[in-house]
């Protein structure tokens, strides 16, 4: 543990990639092989099973530390960090352990079938053995999640660096639902084929968003255009009789989609698919509303599968008759994507993504204009000629997205930040005028500078009016001018809307707040959006 | 009441005078020099002899009296006296008594010692003004010695590999009391000029500074790579630390405990330093005074206040305009 808490150290007190970079190739190189496997596994999001839950963890911490348990609540909620509010807490060590990594993740599996008074005392005993950082990545362990500024690309890098292999290759192992369990070093690392685990996905090809207009792309020829749909990102596989959805997040859906199971009996085995899940009616795509309720259960009641059916709306071949296309040009993978489901009954819940044909960039642009009627959320650019690259690679795949929805509101209310912004105001509501009175309806958090929240915290401190808890009555002065990319009718909203990615396009420090938007240019939006 | 809030500030009737005001005022009783306490725009100010030269410094011509800690005077109806709150060089609480009732306003304070500040003394009182600009269980400040240990590390560290240490403290105060913890044996030490100035005022009341370099556009810094730079916090982020390539970053704070802080400041390191108590160093400082009434300014009021309650205080809190500890301070020059 002591190597891994320091490598977390050096991690946590960089800013810079290239000393991230060589920090963990150096940990790969030196480290046991299943400390190995553990730290691949943590910082690509994969964690131990959580044997304790963290009510029971902030009990005993509050306990430890002699203080009540709401105390350490409002300590959390400004900390923002479970794991380091314990870890701060505490008091200091007055032993010192010396177990590795793996090893501690075993202890912490066998307290998972152990009675809650042997956990008390295994995770006190721990906690009194371990430096403040050491309790710290101890914590992390206990509660999942080693989100500290190190991306699954750059540790793929290093890792790269370090076994001396190809970066492309690695990506491609290290997909899937594997754990440090379920497979070893050489299974994962040094196999032959990376399609020998039959589950296992191909990274995802992620695009750039389009800034300016497309101009700067060259001939529009070179380029094949179709709908930026508003689902969820899906690959499926079809292999060894098996069907397999992933989600971008690497997260096995099969099970929450049903519908595309007849999909493993009519597309041929060594078929893997990319493309986009849609609640969709048979006709058009349903609002995300609809899907949105699909994704979150994990089994779907029979109506729901009536009322918001899910189809794989298809938009690139990665893996044919077991073969991997990814080098083949974007147009013949395409290609071959439709003739592929042309042999499909209609009634599969497969259909092409259709290509939308343009001459010049000017057309382009009126027919993205009508994104939203197509329940798009703009356009997609892929270049005729390009591979399916792994990950987010500039230049071949393009989203240009539908400038978004805005309105001009009042802030009125303001809540401290945690974590990275814990004394600084970032949480605001805003809200519209209706008549006389100030309707809140939305909240956002994101898309002012460091020095803008800086600025906005200190008038809030001088400008509250009422306090409710953490949250204050700000005086009405200020008026933002908010961005979102939808707007839908919500019986659960005060204002009867919710908003989809709310957040601050600008602070409109020129506007009055007289000439804020209205309830009703709201409503006007709903009608004409919703 | 001996003391009550007024939108001007600290308002005692009784000697018709502010302390700390935040809006222009006839009488001003000062605790200390940082920019939330001593403002421009009064009439008279009252403060410390060794307050008074920063004072001067930041605030030009203003009408000044001093005092000495442990001086008691008569102002109206309130005798007053000033007593050593450890928070910076010449930084007072100040003790007002009327009718036999004794308030302490406490300013900022801190109880650790530094070479610099007169340490922190106990003053008994019925209510006491505390500050709680820390006043959560999780700031918890570890050793002095330490944390000169790991800045010095640090900075011999990127001295052998050709770098920059910039260092962002506050000119006033904290950057003096880095100063003290500096081996001056691994390098030399250059400094922003709001910190530089403020060092020369020190250096003029006696204060025993090490050696400092003024960084100006002249200055070769071909010559000195691997100098440990002093910055006011807000300059880190600037065009004038631009100057310094290579670089590491660090932030000397008692808002470093927290990594979600410095990881937002994208600083390299955050050493935790303050000139404010901890969470133990302000229970410990209530207790101490033996006031049964506790109001809470500036910090987590709240829930210090909640916290005082359950431990049998009568605590209030008092809306004040005070920020405590912030790592904004921009510099100048």
């Amino acid at each position: 543990m002591k190597d891994f808490a320091a490598l977390f150290a050096t991690l946590d007190q960089t800013t810079r990639t290239n000393t991230k970079v060589t920090a963990l190739a150096d940990y790969f190189r030196t480290a046991p092989e299943a400390d190995r496997l553990w730290t691949i596994a943590l910082f690509s999001g994969r964690r131990p099973k959580r044997a304790i839950t963290t009510t029971r963890l902030r009990e005993w911490a509050a306990e430890r530390a002699g203080i009540p348990l709401w105390l350490f609540e409002e300590s959390y909620a400004i900390v923002g960090d479970l794991a380091e509010t314990i870890a701060l807490v505490l008091p200091p060590p007055s032993t010192t352990h010396n177990a590795s990594l793996a090893a501690w993740v075993d202890h912490l599996r066998a307290l998972k079938d152990a009675e809650d008074a042997t956990r008390k005392e295994q995770v006190l005993a721990a906690w009194e053995g371990l430096t403040p950082l050491g309790r710290l990545v101890f914590n992390k362990l206990l509660t999942g999640g080693f989100r500290i500024g190190i991306s699954r690309k750059l540790m793929t890098r290093a890792l790269a660096q370090a076994l001396d292999r190809d970066e492309a290759d690695l990506a491609h192992r290290l997909m899937g639902d594997w754990t440090p369990d379920s497979t070893t070093w050489a299974d994962l690392i040094e196999s032959h084929d990376p399609t020998d685990t039959l589950s296992r996905p191909y990274p995802f090809c992620l695009a750039h968003g389009l800034e300016d207009g497309p101009e700067s792309l060259g001939p529009p020829a070179d380029w094949l255009a179709e709908w930026k749909w508003d689902g969820i990102r899906g690959q499926v596989i079809v292999r060894g009789g098996q069907i397999f959805i992933w989600s971008r997040g690497e997260e096995l859906m099969t099970d929450r989609f049903p519908d595309l199971a007849p999909l493993r009996d009519l597309l041929p085995d060594g078929t893997v698919i990319d493309g986009e899940l849609l609640a969709h009616d048979g006709d058009a795509p349903l609002p995300f509303a609809a899907l949105q309720k699909r994704i979150t259960r994990k089994t779907v009641p029979k109506n729901l599968l009536t009322e918001a059916p899910v189809i794989l709306m298809a938009y690139d071949l990665l893996e044919e008759g077991g073969r991997d296309l990814r080098a083949t040009p974007f147009a013949a993978r395409r290609a071959r994507l439709e003739t592929l489901l042309s042999a499909l009954p209609h009634t599969a819940p497969l259909r092409p993504s259709p290509p939308i044909p343009f001459t010049t960039w000017d057309d382009l642009s009126t027919t993205r204009a009508s994104a939203r009627a197509h329940r798009a959320e703009g356009l997609m650019l892929k270049r005729r000629s390009g591979p399916y690259h792994a990950g987010r690679k500039k230049g071949d795949w393009w989203k240009w997205k539908l400038d978004p929805l805005t309105l001009d509101a009042v802030m009125i209310y303001a809540q401290q930040g945690h974590g990275r912004r814990a004394n600084l105001f970032t949480d605001f509501t805003f809200a519209v005028w209706d008549g006389e009175t100030l309707v809140p309806f939305t909240k956002a958090y994101s898309g002012l500078t460091d020095a803008e929240f800086r600025q906005i915290t200190a008038w809030v401190r001088r400008n509250t009016t009422e306090r409710f808890g953490p949250v204050r009555q700000v005086r009405p002065e200020h008026v933002f001018e908010i961005a979102f990319e939808g707007i839908q009718a919500s019986p659960r909203h005060k204002s009867g809307v919710a908003l989809r990615f709310p957040r601050m396009a600008r602070w409109r420090q020129d506007k009055p707040t007289h000439e804020a938007n209205t309830l009703t240019d709201l409503r006007a939006m709903l009608a004409q959006y919703g | 009441m001996v003391l009550h809030v007024t939108p001007k500030g600290l308002f005692c009737p009784a000697g018709d005078f502010h302390i700390d005001p935040w809006r222009p005022v006839a009488r001003a009783l000062i605790t200390h020099g940082h920019a939330d306490h001593a403002r421009d725009g009064h009439g008279a100010y009252l403060a410390t002899d060794l307050a008074a030269p920063v004072m001067r410094h930041r605030l030009g011509e203003i009408t000044l009296d001093t005092i000495r800690y442990g001086e008691a005077r008569q102002i109206g109806d309130a005798r007053v006296s000033f007593h050593p709150a450890g928070h910076v060089p010449g930084s007072a609480q100040i003790r007002v008594e009327v009718g036999g009732e004794v308030w302490v306003v406490s300013g900022d304070y801190k109880l650790e010692a530094d070479p610099l500040s007169t340490p922190f003394e106990t003053v008994r009182c019925h209510h006491f003004i505390s500050e709680c600009t820390f006043g959560l269980p999780v700031f918890d400040w570890p050793d002095a010695a330490e944390v000169a240990r790991e800045i010095n590390t640090w900075w011999s560290r990127n001295a052998a590999e050709g770098r920059f240490s910039l260092l962002g403290a506050y000119a006033l105060g904290k950057a003096q009391r880095v100063l003290m913890m500096l081996d001056p044996t691994i390098g030399p030490i250059l400094t922003h000029g709001a910190i530089e100035a403020t060092n020369a005022v020190m250096r003029a009341q006696g204060l025993p500074l090490p050696e400092t370099h003024h960084v100006t556009p002249e200055t070769d810094l071909c010559a000195r790579q691997g100098a440990l730079v002093l910055a006011p916090p807000g300059a880190l982020a600037g065009p004038w630390a631009r100057r310094f390539r290579p670089t590491s970053t660090a932030l000397a704070s008692g808002w470093m405990r927290l990594r979600g802080v410095r990881r937002r400041r994208a600083a390299d390191r955050g050493f935790v330093l303050s000139d404010h108590a901890d969470w133990a160093g302000l229970n410990r400082a209530i207790a101490e005074t033996g006031a049964e009434t506790i109001h809470v300014t500036h910090g987590y009021t709240d829930i210090f206040a909640r916290w005082l309650t359950e431990q049998g205080y009568d605590a209030r809190v008092l809306r004040t305009e005070f920020t405590g500890e912030t790592l904004d301070e921009a510099g100048e020059t």
